[in-house]
């Protein structure tokens, strides 16, 4: 059984339909890159899959391991193991990341039926994470994301990552407002949580982020459609000659 | 002036309210005098009403609309149920000072261990020989009535240079339903000395009572005081308390209120910084739900230069619930170089929830620095949906940020686990509303 299926999917947002009949498969351990230029549907696509409101689906299905994704609440969705990697993290004043992770991480494990970790279980755990992560423990005592660099708010979404232990991850344009060096640290943490049972799908509108993180799989997205698949070599391809090329197959 | 919708439902004239308690007003004869005079005010003024400018968003003739004949003095089951109460309610550590329906309860309190540190007398003790603590500046309504109905109260005097080892904590506890109880308590506090005072109003079983308390504190140069007040009535009862709070100088006061109970409640509080150096903060969370109305009103008079006043107040309002922010900053011409701050805060967790804040500033000194601020607005859907994506179902997120954001007014509390205790109140109620 596929881990995702989308299927002839239909959005609106307000009057105005943003994706036409999207349909997308991906099994575990898999790769997948999808891109496309400003305002083809990407961003919305990661959204319904996460579950956020304001989208109303008019036609087709999103399976999770064949349950009806769309029927579920989005906290239900994370613990059932879709994780999305926020394009722009949000600043939470007033919660502590550490607060907010464990109740999190235990909110999670008490809907999947799991027993919730105890605070010195908990710290441990947060500890060997963060420590493979490189990310420095006062981080963990700020507010969420409260005062962050733009790579510690994405860095903070890759422990996040790490530590909900998520089969399906959604990185929803994590190259947007990174340099270079901040690119590479996030993409190095994506890398280390690859594994065969965890997929992941990447989605951004350059090529660049692709250097560091290898899909399987590339797909074209254009006007609220996928209107090419192929390899990675798809993505070089797209970096030389531009998204034109696409917008009449749509 | 209208003073028929003061009459009980029984329809007896307002006068009966105090005729027929007089004969359990603690007071001689000259006690008595003062406590007609008080009367008298009241019957000419009524209930406050909106045309009463300081009572515009709280109109009691509107939301109570009769005061309740006075409570019987507790017998013995109505003990035993407060006990119950000072069980549950009792700060870890603190010297407990029990009122029930009114009247102190000397065998639920801890007068002994107190009497090393503070000395403490009742107010019923304390009123023949000084009918002044009756007296207040104030031509109020609700503190003329207290003056005259007051049963009973605590007289606190902490020594010149005492450091109270635990809290004071003052319970009233209210036993009996559809009755009122007026108390009145007196707070003295020395130079240099160190003391915290809490006040619990709570209920035990009782339903539709009303309280009406006022506390007269005094404080004296480079002292260092915590005031936290915590309100939790019964959810058809009324709260109308009165603080009158003269600060002297250096010294540092730092107040909390946290309301989360009564259908009606108004805290007044009147503040004199009367010494130059100190430094005030005041702050307080009204928790409010279903169709309470909660008012703060804050009056923070800058008698003399060079003190500082800080105010943040945060108001978490469902349902159809009311909440009520009044603060006025007072700058005397004299109090050049006051720096005085307030800031307000309204979450409105539905459609029919309101706030209304007056702020206002009266300086009439030219070198200052004084400020306000106030939002209102619900809850933030991107924060609630970033918490939802990670797990956490609806009422947990909405939890999390309401804890966020009464913690910007709760951290103001200096005492460590005062500033816990206070938390875990803001928990409950989360934990009740869920």
């Amino acid at each position: 059984m596929a881990l995702l299926e989308v299927k002839d999917l239909k959005v609106r947002v307000e009057e105005r339909e943003i994706l036409h009949g999207l349909t997308l498969t991906v099994n575990e351990g898999e790769i997948h890159a999808i891109m496309g230029p400003n305002g083809s549907g990407k961003s919305t696509l990661s959204h319904v899959i996460a579950g956020k409101p304001g989208y109303e689906v008019t036609d087709g299905q999103i399976l999770f391991r064949g349950e009806d994704l769309l029927e579920m609440s989005p906290d239900m969705r994370a613990a059932k193991g879709v994780f999305l990697a926020f394009q722009y993290p949000v600043e939470i004043p007033g919660v502590a990341t550490m607060n907010f992770l464990r109740t999190a991480l235990n909110a999670q494990r008490k809907a999947r039926g799991e027993d919730e970790y105890s605070t010195p279980d908990f710290l441990k755990k947060v500890r060997e994470v963060s420590k493979s992560l490189n990310i420095p423990q006062d981080m963990l005592k700020r507010g969420v994301n409260v005062g962050f660099s733009g790579g510690e708010k994405k860095r903070n979404e890759v422990l996040q990552m790490a530590l909900f232990e998520p089969s399906l991850c959604i990185l929803d344009e994590m190259d947007s407002g990174l340099d270079i060096d901040a690119l590479r640290i996030a993409a190095d943490g994506v890398n280390a949580l690859h594994s065969p049972k965890r997929a992941m799908v990447v989605i951004t509108h350059y090529q660049r982020l692709l250097n560091y993180i290898v899909p399987d799989v590339v797909h074209v997205m254009s006007k609220g459609r996928v209107v090419k698949s192929g390899g990675k070599e798809l993505a070089l391809e797209l970096e030389a000659s531009g998204y034109a090329q696409f917008e009449d197959a749509a | 002036m209208n003073v028929a919708v003061a009459k009980t439902g029984k329809g007896r004239a307002v006068s009966d309210l105090f005729t027929s308690a007089e004969g359990r007003l603690p007071g001689s004869s000259a006690v008595t005098a003062v406590r007609r005079e008080a009367f008298e005010t009241y019957e000419r003024l009524g209930l406050p009403h909106r045309r009463i400018e300081e009572w515009k968003y709280t109109d009691l003739r509107a939301l109570v609309g009769e005061v309740l004949t006075l409570a019987a003095a507790p017998d013995a089951a109505a003990l035993k149920r407060a006990a119950d109460a000072v069980k549950a309610h009792a700060i870890d550590g603190a010297r407990k000072l029990v009122l029930v329906d009114g009247v102190f309860a000397a065998d639920l309190s801890d007068v002994k261990a107190l009497a090393s540190e503070a000395g403490f007398k009742t107010l019923r003790e304390t009123l023949d020989k000084d009918a002044g603590l009756l007296k207040t500046a104030s031509t109020d309504a609700v503190i003329a009535l207290n003056a005259a109905m007051a049963t009973d109260g605590v007289v606190l005097s902490i020594a010149d240079g005492a450091k109270l080892s635990a809290p004071i904590q003052i319970i009233h506890i209210a036993t009996a339903s559809s009755a009122s109880a007026f108390t009145r308590s007196q707070v003295t506090i020395g130079n240099d000395a160190r003391a915290t005072i809490v006040e619990s109003f709570v209920a035990a079983g009782s339903k539709a009572y009303q309280v009406n308390d006022a506390v007269i504190v005094s404080v004296g140069n480079n002292a260092d005081v915590a005031h936290i007040r915590l309100m939790d009535d019964a959810p058809d009862a009324v709260n109308v308390s009165s603080h009158f709070v003269t600060i002297g100088a250096n010294v540092k006061f730092n107040f909390f209120n946290m309301t989360t109970g009564a259908a009606v409640s108004r805290l007044q509080g009147f503040i004199t910084l009367a010494g130059e150096g100190s430094e005030l903060s005041a702050n307080g969370v009204n928790l409010l739900q279903k169709t309470e109305h909660g008012d703060t009103t804050l009056v923070v008079d800058h008698a003399v230069p060079n003190c500082v006043s800080r105010e943040i107040f945060r108001a978490v309002i469902d349902d159809r619930a009311h909440s009520v922010f009044q603060g006025r900053i007072i700058v005397r011409p004299d109090a050049q170089k006051t720096d005085g701050k307030m800031m307000t805060r309204a979450l409105l967790l539905s459609d029919e929830a309101e706030a209304d804040n007056k702020p206002e500033l009266e300086i009439f000194a030219d070198d200052v620095s004084c400020g306000h601020g106030a939002t209102a607005g619900a809850l933030d859907d991107s924060l609630l949906f970033y918490l939802k994506a990670r797990g956490l179902p609806e009422k947990q997120a909405q939890a999390l940020l309401i804890q966020a954001f009464v913690g910007e007014a709760i951290e103001q509390i200096a005492d460590d686990g005062l500033r816990e205790h206070v938390i875990g109140i803001a928990e409950h109620w989360l934990e009740r509303r869920s």
